[in-house]
């Protein structure tokens, strides 16, 4: 007798029709509008027969520009998502009152919780940092590119196929339904049996790799590629934040790798070490994941801060107050990053002495944080401050950052911390620092390089008006949870008893709402920006006349960023260079070295991305053939040893010439 | 103070390179995979540290005693830490060129490992044989893990080492091919000293416990 059901698991594993979430409504209702945009969208792409297009210049690309604009592309587009998850819950938590379920059913609820901070945190926060630094970096040494253009085009699609499985996992299966760091036992298979905690691994798994290259990569380029005359001393900030951050990562994103690969021992082959029988231990999952996930947050809050510096020294018109100062605080907390996760849970019971220690230790990087801010300020002061976009938002987070900060300090007192762990207090306090901080950054860099990326500034009006719909929105949402913590509230709750606290839910939910319009003006603010770019548009190269490299360049710049190596003689070397009465250069171009574009990097995310898919779902066939694939296409790719071409000097001085033209055309009008 | 800072017109600062040099490729390489080589080190350190707090947690199952057979795991070390010698020698010929001598020595340095992987595949399935499973304690889970670990790096080592014998048999020891030599031989001697961690940690010292 011939079992079909032996058949269907071998190729299809545990993935079955019921494995779609045909009975909920709403996820229904969200994939056919997902559905019917992304067919728009491909439909469009087909019609205007952009296909090809897009794989030859910007798929394949190992532009460092290209994908960093690429990155910055998956954040925004990811922020929808996971600010969607945000609303939901936060109109779930405004009306769930008074015997009242909701909206949202605990199993879906429970979803997205953990889908919005995985998202926001991996998928939002790090694609735009990474594409800033990936955009920026090259350019602020004086670079033609990274040190392994290659490695960056693979490094961006691993990321994109981490955020596919994500995604998939909205329509096919269900995510984790275990907070955003999924701690065991509850993420262990006897008590999260389905496939959500196998699409969180393998999402991070998949998306890890390409972080970790994407680090050791701007820090190869960073030691290696800078101009003549840069010595670290002369490094912009955003460069040494940048080199810090990337410091970070490498030695940091292998703490995950490993502690989600021996998660997913325990899951799939029965390992106990994260059980609680056979010796297995719970905390010891949660220390790992901590020790990686402390220097996270810095990771996304260094760039930011150098984003800052750089807006807060162009728009005072000022070289940055204590250049050496900052750089060592930079440090400082790149280092202390490794000395403080356990005040993630004093609560665990390590005692008195280990909390207290970790407790100091998370005061302590407060220090050279405030020191940062004290350098703003005196940047500021007796500067003649242009209050620009990007200087908006960095006074935004200046105000907003060292609320935070103060929470922050609360929090670190171990018997305060036994009151107010895991309560909205503290998810105030974090969202307090990542979105005054990581988030204001990100849209003060992107209004602050977008001139730069594109030609043309974005839209005044429309940029300050989604400002202020973050901040005060921002303020509406977050300040009420504040009060709640204090109160006593807990997180990721689903439904109240309390009517009294109904209040402040109402009013973090206007808040979220006026987010949401914040996001709307900040999508319509590139839109218009697009369709007004001829008003908008910026011959100079420099449109806020500010003091390093990038703005030495064309804007956008050529694919070579410049046309001669620069050389620096100052820690503001554009200022130094403009002070002094630099004069382009006009002839004596020379063909130019190159790397050449590849698909290898999407074929193996692709194939990644695959196997993931087919270790999710226990599809055997498919994980194994993936896997080999992935051996074979890597291997494959070894055996090309032309990966490099010359720009001929003809196109240089083609391209120059235009710039050229352009420039005396400005200056006349 | 500001005067002294601004030449004198006549010597106009340098600020572009005219003559540019051809830069070679690779020149981050060597770095690049030194730091990848530190965060795979990491990794192990995660390893070694779950291994440092579950290792005594046998569960009321074996302990290393009942289950390590040094002898074997001498000849076993023995196998890796020739490999490493045998690969630079390698690399001295690489550096007289002798393509020859090269490969041969490559050929030999390959067989140590595949000489060292069977042993331990030989070791795992004579434990599990015994019911000394993955799952039976959190003391083997993370035994098997770290030794497993390093077991598939040195795997990888191996199809990597065909990989790079095929490629200096087609376009010799041109300069890529030295320099993705000289990778893995950053790879294979880090393995080595990773493994002595091993060796010391995990059986050495497991025995006296």
């Amino acid at each position: 007798m011939f079992d079909t059901s032996f058949l269907t698991k071998a190729i299809f594993g545990r993935l079955t029709l019921e494995s779609l979430p045909l009975h909920e409504p709403i996820v229904v209702g969200t994939f056919v509008v997902v559905a019917l945009g992304g067919v728009a969208l491909l439909g469009a792409v087909t019609y205007f027969r952009l296909w090809g297009y897009l794989w030859r210049e910007w798929f394949t690309t190992v532009d460092h520009k290209r994908i960093g604009i690429m990155y910055m592309i998956l954040g925004i587009v990811m922020l929808l998502r996971g600010f969607a998850d945000a609303i939901m819950m936060r109109l779930q938590q405004a009306i769930a009152f008074g015997g009242s379920e909701g909206y949202l059913n605990a199993h879906h609820y429970d979803q997205i919780f953990t889908a919005h901070g995985v998202i926001m945190i991996f998928f939002v926060a790090m694609p735009l940092v990474t594409g800033l630094m990936n955009y920026v970096v090259p350019l602020q040494i004086g670079a033609r590119d990274v040190s392994f253009p290659f490695l960056n085009n693979f490094s961006f699609w691993m990321t994109v196929g981490g955020a596919v499985l994500v995604m998939i996992s909205l329509f096919v299966g269900e995510f984790a339904r275990t907070g955003w760091l999924a701690y065991p036992p509850l993420s262990n298979i006897g008590y999260s049996p389905d496939v959500g905690v196998d699409y969180y691994i393998w999402g991070l798994q998949v998306a890890g790799v390409g972080t970790t290259l994407s680090g050791i990569n701007l820090i190869c380029t960073i030691v290696k590629l800078r101009a003549p005359g840069m010595t670290m001393m002369r490094m912009p900030v955003f460069t040494w934040t940048s080199l810090c951050t990337n410091v970070l990562i490498v030695a940091s994103f292998p703490v995950l790798t490993a502690v989600l690969a021996l998660l997913s021992l325990d899951r799939y082959i029965g390992t106990n070490f994260f059980t609680n029988d056979f010796g297995g231990s719970p905390m010891m999952y949660v220390n790992l994941i901590w020790i990686w996930g402390h220097p996270e947050v810095y990771i996304l809050v260094l760039p930011a801060f150098g984003i800052f510096s750089e807006v807060t020294s162009t728009f005072s018109g000022k070289r940055l107050f204590g250049y050496t100062s900052m750089v060592y605080a930079t440090v400082v907390i790149t280092i202390l990053s490794y000395l403080v996760w356990l005040h993630h849970f004093f609560t665990m019971g390590s005692g008195a002495s280990v909390n207290s220690f970790f407790g100091i230790t998370t005061m302590i990087i407060s220090i050279p944080t405030g020191a940062k801010m004290f350098n703003w300020l005196f940047t500021m002061y007796r500067g003649r401050i242009r209050f620009e976009l990007p200087m908006m938002w960095t006074v935004a987070f200046m105000f907003t950052f060292v609320i935070g900060g103060m929470t922050g300090v609360l929090l670190a007192v171990p018997p305060a911390d036994f009151v107010l762990h895991n309560s909205l207090f503290l998810i105030a306090h974090f969202h307090n620092v990542i979105i005054g901080g990581v988030v204001f950054g990100a849209f003060a860099g992107i209004a602050y390089w977008f001139p730069k990326a594109f030609g043309f500034r974005l839209d005044p009006f429309w940029g300050k008006l989604s400002f202020w719909f973050w901040v005060v929105g921002f303020y509406f949402a977050f300040m009420p949870l504040y009060v709640l913590g204090l109160m006593g509230v807990t997180r990721r709750l689903r439904v109240f008893d309390d009517p009294s606290l109904q209040i402040w839910f109402i009013i973090a939910g206007i808040g979220a709402f006026l987010i949401f319009l914040g996001i709307i003006s900040f999508l319509v603010q590139i839109a218009v920006s697009v369709l007004k770019r001829e008003a908008l548009k910026d011959v100079t190269g420099d449109p806020w006349n500010a003091r390093t490299l990038e703005w030495a360049t064309s804007s956008p710049p050529p694919a070579y960023n410049f046309a001669f190596t620069p050389v620096v003689h100052d820690n503001d070397a554009w200022w130094d260079m403009k002070r002094r009465g630099y004069r382009r250069p006009l002839t004596g171009f020379k063909p130019i070295h190159m790397p050449s574009n590849t698909g290898t990097g999407v074929i193996l995310a692709a194939l990644a991305t695959a196997m993931g898919f087919g270790l999710i779902w226990y599809i055997w066939w498919l994980a194994a053939v993936s896997f080999i694939g992935l051996l074979a296409v890597a291997i494959g790719h070894t055996f090309n040893y032309h990966r490099d071409y010359h720009i001929p000097a003809d196109e240089v001085v083609r391209v120059e010439d235009a710039r050229t033209h352009l420039l005396a055309a400005g200056a006349k009008s | 103070m500001t005067l002294a800072v601004v030449p004198p017109q006549n010597s106009e600062p340098v600020f572009y390179v005219v003559d540019e040099h051809e830069h070679p490729e690779g020149a981050s390489t060597m770095l690049g995979f030194w730091i990848y080589l530190m965060s795979d080190c990491l990794m192990f350190a995660m390893l070694f540290a779950t291994f440092g707090v579950l290792g005594g947690n046998y569960a009321a199952g074996p302990a290393p005693k009942d289950l390590f057979d040094l002898p074997l795991v001498a000849v076993n070390t023995s196998m890796l830490l020739l490999s490493s010698i045998t690969y630079g020698f390698a690399m001295l010929a690489m550096e007289k060129s002798r393509v020859g001598a090269m490969q041969a020595w490559l050929v030999i340095t390959g067989l140590f490992g595949l000489a060292f992987i069977s042993i331990e595949l030989f070791e795992f399935a004579h434990m599990i044989h015994e019911g000394a499973t993955p799952q039976r304690s959190a003391f083997l889970s993370s035994f098997f893990t770290l030794v497993g670990t390093h077991g598939l790096h040195v795997t990888f080592g191996l199809v990597w080492l065909v990989t790079l014998m095929v490629q200096v048999a087609r376009y010799g020891l041109i300069e890529a091919n030295r320099r993705r030599l000289m990778c893995l031989s950053m790879f294979w001697h880090f393995l080595d000293v990773v493994w002595i961690g091993v060796f010391t940690f995990v059986y050495l010292m497991g025995m006296l416990r």
